[in-house]
């Protein structure tokens, strides 16, 4: 699997391009192969305030739901609306769909995030 | 030390080396490790939970179910034990003809859901869940003790290989002389299958599709050569491997029960809406008499489909609700339907709520979210001729 080097990645799956104060966020590869077909995408709306480490939505599989979790603290400034009519892009272009953009309140925590490299060898390790 | 010991070693059938040499997701299943899906690969094109159901529905797909359990009685008084510990009829069955049945407990809430086969004059055969292979065992014996029979348990000793959809027979045909076509459904018979003598061929199933389940010697190399010679043979009509993610989709839409779900030790068979299995006056059977009264005082909650008619998906678990939202009931079984295109749940409600069209709401992640009752079966497999 390859990773986005220019994008940061969090031990829940999530990937974040950050663009200055907006950061957009996804989930990875890793995550959609493990999840299996994505049925359902449950996002916040528009304005809602998120906190780093806590969960923002959900992904479905047919089998089961899991957390999405906020990669970074900010405001939720927009949501991809494809993902209620289309979530299987999840799976076909992980790294490419988009789930939400937020705009960040302290574009430091970026740096604790895991780096592409790290993501890797974190992936590698986990199987 | 106690007698009931927890067993907390993984089990696996005598196929989990294949599956996990094709890649499965692997899973933890009452005790078992079990495929959940199978990837696509480079000659295998398909793969996953909705390319599986699909394939079962449209053509052929094959299961490993050797988890499930194998009981057997044989004796002058075989039939005798198995009517009073059943539910069902069995003294309707021909030899080679099987039937959906039950154990019940004396308050007439399920041990387990069996399917009951008649092997010869005085020899029956009970196949049961993965979950509850000791304590329907333990159970059985109880029940058997005073009958002339004896009470084998023969779970260990088979691989168990179901084969599902319309092209299962053509798929299985070409492994055995048998004329499939003679058979039929929830009927059996023994021959040669991939040169193995007696082996039992039973159109039975878990996916309401037409198909087969095989019983091969558990030996690890048998059961490989019969999977592998299976998967050549339906090789031409796009057979694919199913696991347990598929197999639970598959059921669901065909409203099939699932153990410790849809039916447990604390649902009655009436509640279940099992009626068409519970035979009241083929005699006296354990359960009976709590049943007789629950039939008579009325049900307080009975099983229903829903059907969400608002976005969310129902699950396992999660709450009904009238639409004012207090809670009625609970979600039995709850999942998208990959052939259907649906979001489908078994739930047990009132019956002042059981009527199709009625609407209720499930509770998905504190929201109340539409759904319509249904008739059950969600799916009923075509009529085709041959």
């Amino acid at each position: 699997m390859a990773f986005p080097a220019d994008y940061k990645y969090t031990k829940e799956h999530e990937w974040v391009r950050a663009d200055g104060t907006t950061g957009t966020v996804g989930i990875t590869d890793y995550a959609q192969n493990s999840l299996g077909d994505i049925v359902f995408v449950e996002l916040p709306k528009p304005g809602t305030e998120l906190t780093a480490g806590q969960s923002f939505g959900t992904v479905e599989s047919v089998k089961a739901v899991s957390d999405l979790f906020a990669p970074v603290t900010g405001t939720v400034t927009e949501v991809n609306q494809e993902l209620a009519t289309a979530p299987e892009k999840v799976n076909s272009d992980p790294h490419t769909t988009w789930m939400i953009k937020v705009t960040l309140k302290d574009p430091s925590e970026l740096n604790s995030l895991l780096s592409a490299a790290d993501y890797e060898k974190f992936v590698a390790e986990e199987h | 030390m106690s007698q009931n010991a927890e067993v907390t070693s993984i089990r696996k059938t005598a196929l989990n080396r294949i599956h996990r040499h094709m890649g499965a997701k692997m899973v933890e299943f009452n005790g078992w490790d079990m495929p959940v899906e199978y990837p696509a690969t480079a000659t295998r094109k398909s793969g996953g939970l909705v390319a599986e159901h699909l394939a079962v529905r449209h053509s052929v797909g094959i299961f490993d179910v050797s988890h499930m359990g194998d009981i057997r009685l044989v004796g002058p008084q075989a039939l005798a034990a198995v009517q009073r510990m059943t539910m069902n009829d069995a003294s309707k069955l021909t030899i080679g003809q099987a039937q959906y049945s039950a154990l019940l407990y004396p308050e007439g809430t399920f041990v387990d859901d069996v399917i009951v086969h008649r092997l010869g004059e005085n020899d029956y055969l009970l196949v049961i869940n993965a979950g509850t292979r000791e304590k329907d065992y333990d159970w059985v014996s109880g029940q058997a003790r005073g009958f002339d029979c004896v009470v084998q348990n023969l779970s260990d000793d088979y691989t168990q290989i179901a084969i599902q959809g319309p092209n299962a027979w053509r798929a299985l045909q070409k492994l055995t002389d048998v004329d499939l076509t003679q058979i039929k459904f929830y009927w059996f018979t023994h021959g040669t299958v991939c040169g193995l003598p007696n082996t039992m061929i039973a159109r039975t199933g878990y996916t309401a599709e037409d198909g087969f389940e095989i019983y091969v010697p558990a030996d690890e190399g048998v059961s490989e050569m019969v999977w592998n010679a299976i998967m050549e043979a339906g090789e031409e009509f796009g057979l694919l491997p199913c696991g347990l993610g598929a197999r639970n989709t598959l059921r669901l839409e065909g409203a099939l029960s699932l153990y410790g779900h849809e039916i447990s030790d604390s649902i009655t068979a009436l509640e279940a809406g099992l009626t068409r299995f519970l035979k009241f006056d083929k005699g006296y059977f354990t359960g009976r008499e709590a049943l007789e009264q629950q039939r008579a005082d009325g049900l307080k909650r009975t099983l229903v489909g829903l059907e969400a008619i608002e976005r969310g998906i129902p699950r396992d678990g999660y709450k009904v609700c009238d639409t004012e939202g207090n809670e009625i009931g609970f979600v039995t079984s709850g999942s998208p339907a990959p052939f259907l295109k649906k979001n489908i749940a078994l739930a047990y409600v009132p019956p002042n709520f059981a009527a199709p069209d009625s609407v209720v709401a499930v509770e998905i992640r504190g929201q109340l979210v539409k759904c319509k009752v249904v008739a059950i079966p969600f799916y009923k497999r075509p009529k085709i001729s041959k």
